[in-house]
């Protein structure tokens, strides 16, 4: 429904689930775009909302489960880095228009994934990024002295070891496979996905086991 | 089971191959380009052939991005791009860029990585 009063509240067509505040322009152009849709039959309110939800509660436990059986599944792990949207389709996971790029971490090589250009993210297989993920600070930083970046995460990286950024700037999403950590040898899937943390998929941290 | 498809989109034609020692344009288009100014002139390496997709800069404007563009991902060596970097010499930085971005290298990049590790 496309109104144009003027009503004694500063915010046309807010609904519940959009955050409060002035709304941007591109803010007013994508709730103006879904008013449309839900208006022309497309889609509904509650399917908007249900999508909402998945982003938050479901979507960020696919990647754990990914991770996890790479690290027990060798085939798995090969199928995973040659043909990323195919292998975790294998697992029942839809990464709708995505593709999917992963990446090893090994003893030789650590890899980290940035979008410069925006903010683009995995976001089916890790749910919405993290404020850090989204910044100008990481964002610029990250390409140009990515150690020291790192270092502020808490990960320390050896001169001997070659860092690779990703740029996320076109049409692939990534996801870092880490290096499964030592005392974890005989863990179930369940076990490992525990400690496979959304910063570690993004290569910011390594995956820990707590003594 | 879809895992058995697999979701490579062919890219026959294409001007480059694994390996192949490329330069980015340098150029200042309007509109939505994705190509970030601190790699344009800069020299790498294709790392892998990502398939042939549409056309991000024209389906911006709400046009079909046909035909698709081959996208490639370029591995640059990060002391070429940056020449203040401060980390080894062998650390890169990975991007994907369209082929009309992508000019054949005249030499071989200053500074560009010998390959490390696997």
């Amino acid at each position: 429904m496309v109104n144009n009063h003027v009503d004694d509240h500063q915010h046309p067509h807010q609904t519940a689930g959009q955050r409060d505040g002035v709304p941007s322009e591109y803010e007013i152009m994508s709730r103006a775009m879904q008013e449309l849709l839900i208006d022309q039959g497309v889609m509904t309110a509650d399917e908007v909302r249900a999508t909402m939800e998945a982003f938050e509660s479901d979507y960020p436990n696919r990647g754990a489960k990914v991770i996890a059986r790479a690290w027990t599944d060798p085939a798995f792990k090969k199928f995973l880095l040659r043909d990323g949207k195919a292998a975790v389709a294998s697992m029942g996971i839809d990464l709708e228009t995505d593709q999917l790029v992963a990446v090893e971490n090994t003893p030789e090589i650590h890899n980290v994934i940035v979008c410069t250009l925006c903010s683009c993210y995995p976001r089916h297989l890790l749910g919405q990024p993290p404020t850090w993920y989204k910044s100008d600070n990481y964002r610029k930083r990250v390409v140009v002295e990515p150690r020291p970046v790192l270092a502020e995460f808490g990960t320390q990286l050896s001169d001997d070891v070659t860092l690779r950024v990703h740029d996320s700037n076109a049409d692939m999403r990534y996801v870092v496979i880490p290096m499964r950590p030592e005392g974890t040898q005989g863990w179930s899937e369940a076990q490992l996905e525990e400690i496979i943390t959304r910063d570690a998929m993004v290569g910011v941290t390594l995956p820990t086991v707590l003594e | 089971m879809t895992g058995a498809t697999s979701t490579y989109r062919p890219a026959p034609n294409r001007k480059f191959d694994v390996g192949d020692s490329v330069t980015v344009q340098i150029g200042y288009p309007a509109g939505h380009c994705r190509v970030p100014y601190y790699i344009r002139g800069k020299s790498g390496e294709i790392e892998r052939i990502c398939g042939a997709f549409p056309d991000p800069e024209t389906r911006a404007y709400g046009e079909d991005g046909l035909p698709e563009r081959i996208l490639y991902r370029v591995r640059f060596s990060q002391t070429h791009v940056w020449p203040t970097y401060a980390g080894p010499q062998y650390d890169t930085i990975e991007l994907e860029i369209y082929e009309h971005w992508l000019n054949q290298a005249e030499e071989r990049a200053e500074g560009s990585e010998k390959s490390n590790g696997k």
